[in-house]
């Protein structure tokens, strides 16, 4: 176990390094820097020199990149270009912590709904609660998520006015935001969890304890729901990527102050440093994520083992 | 000896997109107190439907009893609801699956699968349960019980794993077991094994055993006696020694030509030609007639009569009925005769 997670560790390590080279090169690639905002009219050659000196632009791209990994290892960003007041890490420290709790939030949502809708169709398999289910899946994969939280917004804050219309201070606040998020999720979960579980009710194992005269909620939960889960592992580590990109979109509806504004406008404004680090952090948490979805695996089935292969 | 299960005229249908399929027409047999019976027949024969319905396991809503009655010591059990059903499964009447592989959850323990069930049914505390359970592994021989009850099904061989199975079905002490084709996914080795676990345990508990199998090497190791299944019917019954020595079907005499047999050398094995009936719509007469080298014009047009070979030994077929004597000629069908 010890040596399987130095071994992810390091494997995390080259992956972000890869992430990283290819954010540079894709940043050196663009066209534009930070200081030709023809709409500053502070900015004259001199003063654009001096900057780009300060934040080491002037260097050959070789020189910028070795600046750049440093920075990366030694997790200091350096200060925001566009927003002198701040460094990365402060914006990071900032935003990160709101969009990872509208995140988590949303898929922990997605997670118990999905799972409750796709457990109830299986069970009810082509009656009216399994076509209710599955419509309700449908709509969730299709409809975006800007258009159902503006939809939310136009009928459950402007119209009845039950739910704050945007921000993020108290929990009310949170629920339209999380509904708009976890929608999608919500929908793809459930419709795994129904297959999946149809299929596992099937097998002979279920036959079994029922055989045994185990209470149905014994068969469901311990016997089956525990089988039909792996599959809603597999792709929850691509949920949570999705999710955690999405709540920019959202929070920039929401007007929630998260990451994702930061994100947005670091890449319109060639702000280097941000760039760097919102990539670079972002990558560092789903790896981490990942591993964590890996390890769920050898919890669950007892068959997929994590152990260190012989001889390494 | 006690009666313990009773069957009289089961009638079990499903209802598909096709039809309604008629996959037991009529069953009757009775089981007594330490006893094992064989149910035999090919593929498709009603066999594992008669048996799954006894412990009501047809899949539903679509399968149902739709007539006959299922007498379990004296009690009618044939409409007890889901929740009286529980009381019997696992208690009174247990169940062995064709397939150790599938049969056992990959993700509980041994332990886990084998006490939840004495746990539910008997109140056993957690420590209770394990000592039966480490009990009943050792019956069904398994070495380091205590060890291998925090192990998972993947680390058990086919053999281990049916061994489990049956303790699982055991531990409750039940006075039936049903084994619907226990051997048949293992190998020959393993078989043999298997059926001498069955013949200790009956020994040791009386349980009341149905074996429901297509191997008549099975069935000549531990029935008592045999029911042999053609479409959803039992066209013979009788004792081992009387099916497998004065086989009075035409159905029975096939099969047992179509197994081979170390006695006789060089002698080939006789198929039977054809295919069982369409359950959809079955035969209104003997549903062998198709198939059957001695067919007569009656044999399609009215079941037979059963004829009594013995006060034991029953067979439904035209052929022994006295009036057949007086028939000039039989219809035989240009094909080699079965002995």
């Amino acid at each position: 176990m010890f040596k399987y997670i130095i071994k992810r560790f390091f494997m995390a390590i080259l992956t972000i390094w890869i992430i990283a080279t290819l954010t540079f090169i894709l940043m050196m690639s663009i066209p534009g820097s930070p200081f030709n905002d023809v709409s500053d009219k502070t900015s004259n050659e001199a003063v654009q020199e001096n900057l780009e000196a300060h934040f080491n632009l002037d260097q050959p791209p070789v020189i910028q990149y070795v600046y750049y990994l440093k920075s990366i290892a030694t997790f200091d960003f350096g200060p925001s270009i566009k927003k002198p007041n701040d460094t990365v890490n402060e914006l990071l420290g900032r935003g990160f912590p709101i969009s990872f709790e509208l995140g988590i939030l949303s898929i922990i949502v997605a997670l118990i709904s999905g799972i409750a809708l796709g457990v109830l169709a299986a069970l009810k398999h082509n009656k009216i609660i399994d076509y209710m289910a599955m419509t309700i899946a449908v709509l969730g994969i299709s409809i975006p998520n800007f258009v159902l939280a503006t939809l939310l917004i136009q009928q459950l804050a402007v119209n009845l006015n039950i739910l704050p219309v945007a921000t993020w201070k108290s929990p009310a606040h949170m629920v339209l935001p999380t509904i708009a998020l976890a929608t999608g999720p919500m929908a793809i979960i459930a419709r795994l969890t129904r297959s999946s579980m149809l299929e596992v009710l099937t097998q002979d194992y279920i036959k079994m304890a029922r055989a045994k005269g185990l209470s149905p909620y014994k068969v469901i939960i311990k016997h089956a729901l525990k089988n039909a889960l792996m599959p809603v592992v597999t792709i929850l580590g691509t949920l949570l990527a999705g999710v955690l990109t999405g709540t920019f979109v959202i929070e920039k509806i929401f007007a929630i102050p998260g990451m994702g504004q930061y994100f947005v406008q670091s890449i319109n404004e060639r702000d280097y440093p941000v760039i760097m680090g919102t990539t670079v952090f972002y990558s560092a948490f789903l790896i981490l994520m990942l591993f964590l979805v890996d390890i769920t695996y050898g919890i669950l089935d007892p068959r997929i083992k994590i152990h260190d292969e012989k001889g390494d | 000896m006690n009666k313990i299960l009773e069957v009289n005229d089961l009638h079990v249908s499903f209802s598909t997109y096709g039809g309604e399929v008629k996959a037991v027409r009529g069953v009757s047999f009775d089981l007594y107190q330490g006893e094992t019976l064989a149910i035999v027949g090919e593929s498709g024969c009603g066999k594992s439907v008669t048996a799954n319905s006894i412990i009501q396991l047809i899949p539903k809503p679509a399968g149902k009893i739709s007539n006959g009655q299922i007498l379990f010591k004296d009690q009618d059990i044939t409409h007890y609801t889901e929740r009286q059903m529980r009381n019997i499964r696992g208690v009174d009447i247990s169940m062995i699956f064709q397939d150790p592989m599938t049969a056992l959850n990959p993700t509980l323990t041994i332990g886990d699968q084998l006490t939840e069930g004495v746990r539910q049914h008997e109140n056993l505390s957690l420590k209770d349960a394990k000592e039966k359970a480490i009990e009943m592994l050792n019956l069904v021989g398994i070495p380091n019980p205590e060890e291998r009850l925090q192990q998972y099904p993947h680390q058990f061989s086919g053999g281990m794993r049916q061994r489990i199975v049956i303790a699982i079905a055991l531990i409750c002490e039940p006075d039936l077991l049903i084994a619907d084709e226990p051997t048949t996914a293992l190998d020959v080795t393993i078989q043999a094994q298997i059926l001498e676990l069955f013949e200790k345990i009956q020994e040791k508990t009386n349980v009341a055993i149905i074996l429901i199998t297509h191997d008549f090497g099975v069935v000549a190791k531990i029935a008592d006696r045999i029911a042999v299944m053609y479409a959803g019917k039992i066209i013979e019954s009788g004792l081992k020694k009387e099916i497998f020595y004065n086989p009075k079907h035409p159905y029975t005499k096939g099969l047992l030509h179509s197994i081979p047999r170390l006695d006789q050398k060089n002698e080939k094995l006789i198929p039977i030609d054809g295919t069982p009936p369409d359950l959809f719509s079955p035969p209104v007469g003997c549903p062998f007639t198709a198939r059957c080298p001695h067919a007569m014009v009656a044999c399609e047009k009215v079941y037979p009569l059963r004829h009594e070979e013995s006060q034991s030994h029953y067979v439904d077929c035209w052929l022994y009925d006295e009036r057949v004597k007086h028939i000039t000629k039989i219809n035989i069908k240009p094909k080699e005769e079965y002995k």
